[in-house]
């Protein structure tokens, strides 16, 4: 307890009170904004976010479901934020989640009669190869000669998500099923539940030690110290004597490996199954919870529960008071959207207020 | 393997092709404008989404396709300044900026057709463009239908092909263009306003790829779906990159797109014994296997992605 609250006060000592109180403002902003769309449809937005909130944290079932979706959004948004610190965008979540979730599907359903503390790490680890595998491309291309990762990882995403209704409508199609889906996952590979009469499996339990393990990583070794500088400035890396090429590659690559398991634990914690489509739009909201989290991974674990809450909690409100899910996209995009112009507000207009540092916007130091 | 090659070397393949090439062509041709000056624009996405969504309900309520272009004019007028005052005015990060505008036009777009439509059984279809048959040349055997009978928009995409290479490479307005992308502060010295020639281009951008996103929907389908565009804004902003930030580059680019997505319908509505998805994956596949293969070494603007910030006195 003394060490975890020394730890968060040391993050906001470092980060500063913006980060807390920025994002902060960036919710309260789309949530007004987007309560006008809710009034306009004839809705009471006070009852639509009373019901979004009871959705979300009203009672224990509510309340693990929430957490199932903060789980892969924790995983993409660690992903992307390891990867941010390291000065690569990785907008390829998505498609490393999908790949990562058919190559444990694989395993999951080819290898029955493993014994569980074989087949569940087998599972997924080939998840992680798989997703480790598809970052590993735009980050060897980034690095090696200067293709744009962000353009390639979107198009990867596109890739891998056909390759999963690839398999599912052909050789993990289960037999004798005309529905695209794979066969159930061998039990052996199922991830444990950890709370007895839920459906909360040990994937959440993953989610703290990978965050934990990044902060110490970024923070506490040589490596995580080379991560941060190439992500600050490049040229001074190099110039340093910084690996900047290997360093970019491992961090996508291990970045990669991070948004494997919210494909992974998605499939042998929740679904049990592949599906076409099974967990859209994560990849892409990873970016949104890594900005919002202030690029910190406990700041991220935040963001992601915030998600988590907003997209099941969207489903109550649609089912009870008829706004449709979708306007939790636009509360999302409306709080991204200001935290970044409030920050860059700030830099542009308070400092050369001061005239001090001179602003320099909050490029990540690309090319 | 014959019936494939039969299928492809008829003249309907072409036109199919060049109008699946028209969307991706205006919002690649608008992004060459914004890249040039070194502005990123990744949220060409939103924009086309926006237009695609503004046109269609405009044209349904006013029955006149026409009316939706106007529409899209103006959103995507509306999305460029957004863009330029996020980019260039608060030197915000271009990348998280334009994520943020897709994730946004998405809910915004998905949301309204739910307020205004609800829950429906059948595709509510706006007026469509007329397809309009240029005099004479519309006549001529093989090129007139392959060229001169399109819809309005397809005509517009393909005459900012020579259009933009000739403001790029021969007005001056085009100098300060590449003046500002290349060298923002050399620029600034010689008197260019660096801020105003990025907002103009950002809006340019703007507006074209919005008008590519009605190309969809009241150029093609007449109807509008959640998320239509389904990374066509992307894949215009990868063919700006393959053909190198040159108009005639990402007219080749989006044309082997076209043609990729034009080949891979076929294929489906052919009922080969190939699992459809393959097909699905072909244009992203073909694109990225371009860029990585043919594109060679990357020519970028060289103030790319950096927000310019001048000096205060």
């Amino acid at each position: 307890m003394t060490t975890k609250s020394s730890t968060w006060l040391k993050a906001l000592a470092r980060e500063g009170s913006g980060a807390i109180i920025t994002p902060v403002l960036g919710i309260i902003f789309g949530f007004a904004i987007a309560a006008l769309f809710i009034w306009q449809q004839g809705k009471d937005p006070v009852q639509a976010y009373q019901e979004l909130f009871l959705g979300a944290f009203g009672d224990l079932d509510s309340f693990t479901f929430t957490l199932l979706r903060f789980i892969p959004l924790a995983f993409t948004g660690l992903a992307v934020t390891l990867a941010y610190r390291g000065g690569v965008f990785n907008i390829g979540a998505e498609g490393q989640l999908y790949v990562a979730a058919l190559a444990s599907t694989w395993v999951g359903v080819s290898m029955p009669g493993l014994p569980a503390f074989i087949h569940l790490p087998l599972a997924l680890l080939a998840g992680m190869a798989a997703g480790a595998l598809f970052a590993f491309i735009p980050g060897y291309l980034k690095a090696t000669r200067d293709f744009n990762e962000i353009l390639i990882t979107i198009l990867m995403n596109y890739v891998g998500i056909y390759l999963v209704g690839l398999a599912v409508n052909n050789f993990l199609m289960e037999a004798g099923q005309t529905a695209p889906q794979s066969a159930l996952v061998a039990r052996s590979a199922w991830l444990p539940v950890i709370i007895p009469g839920t459906f909360l499996h040990a994937g959440l339990i993953l989610v703290f030690i990978f965050a934990l393990l990044i902060y110490y990583i970024l923070w506490h070794t040589t490596w995580g110290y080379e991560i941060r500088s190439v992500g600050t400035n490049r040229e001074a890396a190099r110039y340093g004597g910084i690996k900047v090429n290997l360093v970019m590659i491992l961090t996508m690559t291990a970045s990669g490996a991070l948004a494997s398991f919210a494909g992974s634990s998605e499939i042998l914690g929740v679904q049990h199954r592949l599906l076409e489509n099974f967990l859209v739009g994560y990849g892409y909201d990873a970016i949104a919870v890594a900005l919002l989290g202030g690029l910190h991974p406990f700041g991220t674990l935040l963001a992601a529960l915030f998600f988590g809450a907003l997209r099941n909690g969207a489903n109550s409100m649609q089912i009870s008071v008829g706004v449709p899910v979708s306007i939790v996209y636009i509360i999302q995009a409306l709080a991204v959207m200001s935290i970044i112009g409030a920050t860059a507000a700030r830099k542009v207009y308070l400092q050369a207020w001061f005239k001090g540092v001179r602003a320099n916007g909050s490029h990540p130091g690309r090319n | 393997m014959a019936a494939i090659l039969a299928a492809i070397s008829t003249l309907d393949f072409l036109i199919a092709s060049l109008r699946m090439t028209t969307p991706l062509l205006l919002a690649a041709i608008g992004d060459i404008y914004a890249e040039r000056t070194g502005v990123l624009n990744i949220g060409l996405e939103s924009m086309m989404l926006i237009g695609a969504f503004g046109s269609f309900i405009l044209a349904y309520y006013s029955g006149n396709a026409y009316t939706g272009l106007l529409a899209a004019i103006i959103l995507g007028l509306i999305m460029g300044l957004l863009h330029a005052f996020f980019t260039v005015t608060l030197r915000c990060d271009q990348v998280i900026t334009a994520v943020g505008e897709n994730i946004l036009a998405l809910g915004i777009t998905s949301t309204l057709y739910r307020t205004i439509f609800g829950v429906v059984t059948k595709q509510p279809e706006s007026p469509g463009l007329p397809q309009l048959s240029i005099p004479f040349l519309g006549k001529a055997p093989i090129l007139g239908p392959l060229l001169f009978d399109h819809t309005l928009l397809t005509y517009i995409a393909l005459l900012m092909v020579p259009i933009t290479y000739v403001i790029l490479y021969r007005t001056t307005w085009g100098l300060k263009i590449r003046a500002v992308g290349e060298h923002p502060r050399a620029a600034d010295t010689v008197g260019i306003n660096v801020y105003l020639i990025r907002y103009v281009c950002i809006v340019i951008s703007g507006i074209l790829a919005s008008l590519g996103g009605a190309s969809l929907t009241v150029g093609g389908l007449r109807y509008f779906l959640d998320n239509m565009t389904a990374g066509r804004g992307f894949i215009a902003f990868a063919a700006v990159i393959f053909g190198r930030y040159n108009p005639i580059g990402a007219f080749i680019a989006t044309l082997l797109f076209g043609i990729t997505d034009a080949f891979q319908l076929r294929m489906q509505a052919m009922g080969i014994p190939i699992p459809h998805h393959i097909f699905l994956m072909l244009p992203y596949v073909v694109t990225l296997a371009a860029l990585i293969f043919l594109a060679g070494p990357s020519f970028v603007p060289r103030a790319q992605g950096i927000p310019y910030v001048r000096d205060e006195r």
